[in-house]
């Protein structure tokens, strides 16, 4: 029953003097903000949030978890979202709802009986401020992503060195998801430039453990399956050591310290292929 | 083998629960190891063990804890690591230590490799978890 009565009193007041409180909330955040943003946008927002809180109140209580207030949770993660775009911290974001608090108490705190519809207003709106700060650091964790995603497409060129002849210049860290851009990039590159050769460049990798050399040879293996002759180049002194002292074994893969030397033994090969090939047709 | 645990209140310790927490562990090794002056010969050996004890500790042994030291011992210096996870335990560790075994899709030279990467080179495990210690002394 009491429950009843002081969301009736909520309503109630939320209602009456509601141009009030808006304006004196869109005041309070616009302070804390610091001009940041405008308070004709601000003041829009928090307009429509104010009557989607009041709405949902009116309908279905104060459980802010209730079905009902789908309206404000969804405009609530939506100003959260463009915030975080914004760049603003998640506590300013979670002050923005906290604020309305601050509104609400003078004219709430008072009386008894008010008091208590305050506090039970006081709990829903620590329940919004919350859902704000979760919905912030999900769109974060977005960004991030997509970010960690775009740095994927950038790290990973696939060049052509001379004709029939393609280069991989690896940098960074070499994990199963990048190898797998790399080899796909690679076997793309075979044949839309018709090439023989291709030199996989691990200058730019500064570590080079067993995964990596696993991935390293499964590239390998496929382009030869295409046809195509790797070389990989890049081998740097500490590497080799590394390597021999790991016990990897490349096999028959030709190495190479330096990408000059590889594109040198690539080139040469071609040109006694070449030899070959006319020897052959005529 | 002497535990430096103790001595190491220059140690940090870095979580790995996930591969990109492998890097991280990677590079704060790798950036002591350039701070005490190793031979860039020994850093990368010693990274290299770093990086396949804390991906086996993620694969097999579900994550753990990586703490990095820089030590000291009768004049020389050099740095310990230590991995140490609530992992299953490695049941046959002769055979774990054989070149070319694996349990997993890996390449097996994982833990023999990296035992010859470093100077010290010490495993207890158990059914509550595997601890590997490390140590590569500079030159």
């Amino acid at each position: 029953m009491t429950a009843e009565i002081n969301t009736r009193l909520l309503v109630e007041i939320l209602t009456a003097r509601r141009d009030d409180f808006l304006a004196q909330w869109t005041r309070t955040i616009g302070d804390d903000l610091q001009g940041r943003l405008s308070l004709a946008e601000l003041g829009h927002e928090l307009g429509e949030l104010y009557e989607a809180v009041l709405k949902a109140i009116s309908i279905g209580g104060l459980d802010g978890r209730g079905e009902h207030f789908g309206e404000a949770r969804s405009l609530l993660i939506e100003l959260s979202r463009n915030r975080a775009r914004q760049g603003f911290t998640p506590t300013e974001t979670a002050r923005s709802v906290f604020a309305l608090k601050e509104v609400l108490e003078p004219s709430l705190a008072g009386e008894a009986a008010s008091a208590q519809a305050y506090l039970q207003f006081a709990r829903l709106l620590d329940d919004l401020g919350l859902l704000t700060t979760e919905a912030y650091v999900r769109t974060r964790e977005e960004i991030i992503s997509s970010q960690a995603e775009q740095l994927l497409e950038l790290s990973t060129p696939v060049v052509k060195l001379w004709d029939g002849v393609v280069g991989v210049p690896l940098v960074g860290t070499l994990d199963s998801a990048r190898t797998q851009v790399v080899m796909e990039k690679l076997l793309q590159t075979l044949v839309d430039t018709d090439s023989t050769h291709a030199i996989i460049d691990i200058t730019g990798v500064p570590t080079v453990d067993t995964q990596v050399a696993q991935h390293l040879l499964k590239t390998v293996v496929a382009a030869r399956m295409m046809g195509a002759r790797c070389i990989i180049s890049g081998i740097r002194p500490q590497i080799a050591q590394t390597i021999v002292a790991l016990g990897i074994e490349f096999g028959d893969i030709p190495t190479n310290s330096s990408l000059a030397d590889a594109l040198r033994q690539a080139l040469k090969e071609i040109a006694l292929e070449t030899e070959d090939d006319v020897k052959g047709l005529l | 083998m002497k535990d430096f645990g103790a001595a190491g209140v220059t140690a940090e310790a870095i979580p790995v629960a996930n591969s990109s927490d492998v890097v991280s562990a990677r590079q704060t090794v790798r950036n002591l190891s350039q701070r005490s002056g190793m031979s860039l010969v020994h850093q990368t050996k010693l990274v290299t063990a770093a990086s396949e004890l804390g991906r086996n500790m993620l694969i097999y042994g579900g994550g753990g804890v990586v703490r990095v030291a820089a030590v000291t011992d009768g004049g020389r210096s050099g740095i310990f690591v230590e991995f140490r996870d609530q992992g299953p335990g490695i049941g046959d560790i002769e055979l774990a230590m054989t070149d070319g075994w694996t349990s997993g899709n890996g390449m097996g030279l994982g833990l023999s490799g990296a035992k010859r990467l470093v100077d010290e080179f010490d495993i207890e495990t158990g059914p509550s978890g595997t601890t590997v210690r490390i140590v590569k002394w500079g030159r």
